[in-house]
């Protein structure tokens, strides 16, 4: 009886000594220098903590509950979206793989930060470019590209990868579908995104963000906002797949445009106090 | 059991990755040591510096003491929830049962060195001003009709118990604890009676021949060198005061410690991540708890440094240890 016990607990170590020995050799050229905090990490990549199943299971027990509890925790709703997105990071990763731009974001691993990013280069570009409309909305709504959490529990390289992305991508969503950071933006893109990727975690913030908005928002959402944000995020290219870093110049309806999405059918403002 | 193994695994990659940086940059590498389960001291051909442990990981003894700062830095505004979390709120009479077998009288100075929160000194406090006001009530209730005589005499005696006052020194390397500590003391309105010191458990800022009761509770395991936090307790006590830890130690029964592993490195690490956002702290924490010595060699340690009467109770099955020695 005990063999049949052990036996997993072998294969199981002997593809964690196989991971392991795979860190070994570091991926660093991937990586931007900004994550090498220290030089010498213990797993897949900088801030790779290794988990059991079982821990992760708790993990995503713990974390949806904190982050219900408060939402404002977005270190809880990251480590929700890493433990439970497993099936649906790998879809995502086959998806980029299948298109030869998303590829080449495979590859090259460009990284959105302050510190890769021009921002007086951006805020230049001409009204209606890529570029200048993103500016305008980390302006308005007073956000930053740095607020993103590093991927700590995924144990894949890449998938680690596909994940980051999707959350620096997160704003330049925002951007395409002219959606500002309050609740009712937040839910839309929220919406769009669960429709495209099919994490759960944007699949539970979809579902529970509407709880928070008043009845004149639910109905703007209902009636137009929503099924707008479920039939493009299904009809839409792959988000994650866009070169953004290449295409700043490119004008915002000219992008949209290629990417299949409409222009959204209410044009919201960002409000003045933060409502996220 | 596959826990273990993967640490082991861990520590094989960590030793053949140091090979390899170690290899590049030409010093003779510090093979060997790492694979030493207890805590070892080797040394290096080229730098001469030792290294010790911190955790599971092998570092210089410099460096330890900087990571232990920044772990306790981090965790400091969540700790006490922490430790409710994690030990489900049974550290609470962890640190009753350490007052009991303390038993203090009123008048005695404390000394409660990586005090941090300020846990140990309050209860002391508490303790002894519940044993004074158990005394007046029976005092009181002996008199129940006091004449004039005895009444004036008690007024007297009421100034005299002035010099009588008990004192607790919180002593913490840590400036973030002590901050939690003071803002907890003023939460509950303690002022008198204690102060609040930033101080190295290696190297304490007292003279000799201070304290009547040195503790330290859950604290010892992260001192770089614990003879050293031993000799310096020694030092600072008066002749017949007492020396008293409480520290996590070696679990007796194989079933519960089976059970307590498996708890340490499943969920610790998951509730530091969830409630206090913080993985790598509890994953120090539990690996630190492993690295310590057992109950017998820690007695041995604190018969070492010159204490008599050295004793220690089980507490929780082993999972906690209670040493007391005297310094006579």
């Amino acid at each position: 009886m005990w063999l049949h016990v052990a036996k997993p607990f072998h294969r199981f170590s002997q593809r964690q000594c196989v991971l392991l020995s795979k860190a070994v050799c570091p991926h660093r050229l991937h990586l931007s220098t900004t994550q090498f905090t220290d030089a010498f990490y213990d797993g897949l990549y900088p801030g790779h903590i290794h988990t059991t199943p079982i821990q992760k299971a708790l993990l995503a027990l713990g974390s949806g509950v904190a982050a219900l509890q408060n939402p404002y925790r977005h270190d809880m709703v990251a480590v929700l979206g890493e433990t439970t997105g497993h099936l649906a990071l790998i879809k995502l990763r086959d998806r980029m793989r299948n298109d030869p731009e998303g590829y080449s974001v495979l590859t090259e691993r460009p990284r959105i930060r302050l510190s890769t990013l021009d921002l007086s280069k951006m805020a230049s570009l001409p009204d209606g470019s890529f570029g200048r409309e993103y500016f305008r909305f980390l302006e308005d709504n007073h956000v930053t590209p740095d607020s993103r959490a590093e991927v700590k529990f995924v144990d894949n390289e890449e998938l680690a990868y596909v994940m980051q992305r999707y959350r620096e991508v997160h704003d330049l969503l925002h951007t395409l579908l002219g959606m500002p950071t309050n609740m009712l933006g937040e839910v839309a893109v929220k919406w769009f995104e669960a429709a495209q990727t099919g994490l759960p975690m944007c699949a539970l913030g979809a579902v529970l963000g509407p709880f928070r908005l008043n009845a004149s928002r639910l109905q703007l959402l209902f009636t137009s906002l929503g099924p707008w944000a479920l039939q493009n995020g299904q009809r839409s290219r792959c988000i994650l797949s866009i070169f953004y870093e290449r295409r700043w110049e490119q004008s915002l309806e000219d992008l949209r445009q290629e990417l299949n999405i409409e222009p959204p059918p209410v044009i919201l403002s960002a409000t003045k106090k933060k409502s996220n | 059991m596959a826990a273990s193994m993967r640490l082991l695994v861990r520590r094989a990659i960590r030793l053949s990755h140091r090979h390899v940086k170690v290899a590049a940059a030409g010093v003779s590498a510090r093979s060997g040591c790492c694979w030493e389960p207890s805590s070892c001291r080797c040394y290096s051909d080229a730098a001469g510096d030792r290294s010790t442990h911190f955790g599971f990981e092998t570092v210089p003894e410099t460096e330890k003491a900087k990571r232990v700062y920044k772990v306790f830095e981090n965790v400091a505004q969540k700790y006490d929830i922490m430790n409710d979390a994690m030990s489900l709120g049974i550290h609470r009479v962890w640190k009753d049962m350490l007052l009991h077998a303390m038993h203090p009288q009123a008048g005695v100075r404390l000394l409660d060195v990586a005090g941090g929160t300020g846990d140990i000194a309050f209860r002391f406090l508490e303790y002894i001003r519940s044993q004074q006001e158990r005394q007046k009530r029976r005092a009181a209730r002996s008199m129940k009709t006091p004449s004039w005589q005895d009444i004036s005499n008690n007024y007297s005696t009421e100034d005299e118990d002035r010099p009588q006052e008990s004192r607790a020194v919180v002593c913490d390397i840590n400036k973030e604890m002590l901050k939690v500590g003071k803002q907890k003391a003023e939460n509950m309105g303690i002022r008198a009676g204690l102060s609040w010191v930033v101080g190295d458990a290696e190297e304490l800022p007292f003279d000799d021949d201070q304290f009547d009761i040195y503790t330290i509770a859950f604290g010892i395991r992260n001192v770089t060198h614990i003879d050293q936090a031993l000799q310096e307790a020694l030092r600072v006590l008066k002749p017949g005061g007492r020396f008293m830890c409480l520290e996590f130690s070696k679990v007796t029964n194989p079933v519960l410690a089976r059970l307590y592993d498996a708890y340490s490195f499943q969920m610790i690490p998951v509730l530091g991540e969830v409630i206090a956002g913080d993985w790598k702290s509890y994953q120090y924490l539990v690996e630190s708890i492993r690295k310590f010595p057992g109950q017998e060699e820690f007695k041995g340690m604190i018969e070492d440094a010159g204490f008599y009467c050295v004793r220690y109770y089980n507490l929780t099955g082993g999972v906690v240890a209670l040493h007391s020695g005297f310094k006579l």
